[in-house]
């Protein structure tokens, strides 16, 4: 009988943080749809998430793309079908790595400081002095983080996509002795405009998931510096099997046939 | 006193969890009317101010301002009622990523859209009316003391010139002399705007010298209320054993040895 209260009280719980969750983000998405909109927080998130992020997120990429070229290359060499590593690369990139590399690396980076920021703001009541001031905590604090995200991830990951094809071209071409021009025509000869839109889709996902949890936490963190500490923790790690969740979904969606 | 009472509560109930904090709450504040609620720690003098602002939502009973209901009321009927309002955190609750004018000037800038040059122009003058010059404006709040962070936000609570301010205990964490110049700086600003306003205190000190009327919170109900020069002689015994600060009497603390 324990047991079955014990489970009980575990779905009720579920339940209720999901329950939280889904009103967080539907009373979030209204104020992003509605005026007035704070342009100055809007571009001030967009200028961390994006320009801030860009030496992390382009080197993961570069490396990321580099080890693709030589693993495929080990890989194929046994069959002589060198020929498809640019292929391989630039696919694996626009597709797959360039979206859930840049998110996870951003979930740690961004989704980490919006948890701590809104965090900290809760706990020293600067969340209620917005409310006092006449400013809705949720449209001034999290609209623009959301917006921000949503908008800002997709640039991020064709750079970090761009970024990626010539990590692969360069050890393809330095290290490898591949012919550059026939590795260029390798990578664009079987890259269709889906490919890519589709990883920017994803981006765009990723962005909006890596927000939503950084928000959420730390709108919901209490209790002190300890409190703050596990809202990070929580925004990262939900953030991070969000993304890798949702990765699959929509890979599922766009790409099975 | 009903008929010309700024704020009326009546029958507040609020309850986290199994924990009732407010059990039945009645109070009347009076217009130009300065009342100070005293109480232990954790009696729910805070709960009983974030339910007047809006920031909590009681479980049961009325909150009245100048006659109108604000429980349960919409989005942009609360949005209305707020701009009356100011209130003085007990932390200050400055926004660390804003400097000390851009803080003055949040509500005017955000909540009421004016203008940033005219906006900074007030918040110098309220720096000034708290006694800090134009160059403390462009400080940051980390960069400030104490002292200075409170006047910083009582310069931010009076900017929009609110009907009703809220200290939350503005003496806490100072010294005596700093104390009594917050108290100074309160009387001269109420004074000034002819607001209403409601303080939560344990400092006697600071009670004496900003109060017209007294009450006392205790076990969620206001179990005596009067003017200041009452207090002495209530002949309330929770009250004497209060402001005499003794450990015995009828109010027991919960000691863990």
């Amino acid at each position: 009988m324990n047991f079955v209260a014990a489970v009980g009280r575990v779905f009720l719980a579920f339940l209720e943080a999901t329950g939280r969750l889904a009103v967080f983000t539907g009373t979030a998405v209204s104020y992003c749809l509605t005026p007035p909109l704070y342009l100055r927080q809007i571009l001030r998130q967009m200028v961390d998430i994006g320009y801030y992020s860009l030496p992390v997120v382009g080197l993961t990429a570069a490396f990321t793309g580099m080890v693709l070229a030589l693993q495929s290359y080990t890989g194929f060499s046994r069959f002589e079908a060198e020929s498809a590593i640019a292929t391989v690369v630039v696919l694996s990139m626009t597709r797959e790595l360039g979206p859930v590399m840049a998110g996870l690396m951003v979930a740690g980076r961004i989704g980490a400081a919006m948890a701590a920021e809104i965090g900290t703001m809760r706990v020293t009541e600067q969340i209620d002095a917005l409310t006092t001031l006449s400013t809705n905590p949720m449209r001034y604090l999290v609209a623009p983080r959301l917006i921000a995200g949503l908008a800002t991830l997709p640039i991020l990951v064709l750079v970090a996509d761009i970024i990626g094809v010539f990590g692969g071209f360069s050890v393809s071409v330095y290290k490898l002795g591949f012919n550059p021009a026939g590795y260029l025509k390798n990578t664009f000869d079987y890259l269709e405009t889906q490919d890519v839109v589709v990883g920017l889709v994803k981006a765009g996902v990723f962005g909006f998931i890596i927000a939503l949890m950084g928000c959420y936490n730390g709108y919901h963190s209490r209790g002190g510096a300890e409190g703050v500490g596990s809202a990070t923790t929580a925004a990262v790690v939900s953030a991070s099997v969000l993304i890798l969740s949702f990765n699959y979904v929509i890979t599922e969606l766009f790409f099975s046939r | 006193m009903s008929g010309s009472a700024k704020i009326t509560v009546r029958g507040l109930h609020k309850s986290f969890g199994p924990k009732q904090v407010l059990k039945g709450l009645d109070l009347d504040i009076s217009e130009r009317e300065s009342l100070v609620v005293i109480g232990g720690s954790g009696t729910g003098k805070s709960v009983l101010i974030k339910c007047i602002l809006g920031i909590l939502t009681p479980d049961a009973g009325s909150v009245k301002i100048d006659g109108e209901e604000t429980v349960g009321i919409s989005r942009g009927a609360r949005d209305k009622i707020i701009r009356k309002f100011g209130m003085l955190f007990q932390g200050s609750a400055l926004f660390d990523s804003l400097s000390v004018w851009e803080n003055v000037a949040f509500g005017l800038i955000q909540g009421r859209g004016m203008d940033r040059e005219q906006a900074r122009k007030i918040a110098i003058e309220k720096l000034a009316a708290v006694g800090l010059g134009p160059e403390v404006g462009e400080l940051w709040p980390a960069e400030l003391s104490g002292g200075m962070q409170k006047r910083v936000a009582l310069a931010r609570a009076i900017a929009a010139e609110p009907e009703i301010i809220f200290f939350d205990e503005p003496t806490t964490g100072l010294d005596p002399i700093m104390a009594d110049v917050i108290n100074e700086l309160i009387l001269r600003c109420v004074k000034t705007l002819g607001a209403t306003t409601l303080s939560i205190t344990h400092d006697m000190a600071s009670t004496r010298k900003i109060a017209d009327r007294v009450a006392m919170i205790y076990d969620g109900r206001i179990i005596w209320h009067g003017p200041v020069w009452q207090i002495d002689k209530s002949g309330n015994s929770y009250v004497d054993q209060f402001i005499n600060g003794r450990a015995e009497g009828p109010i027991q603390m919960a000691v863990r040895g």
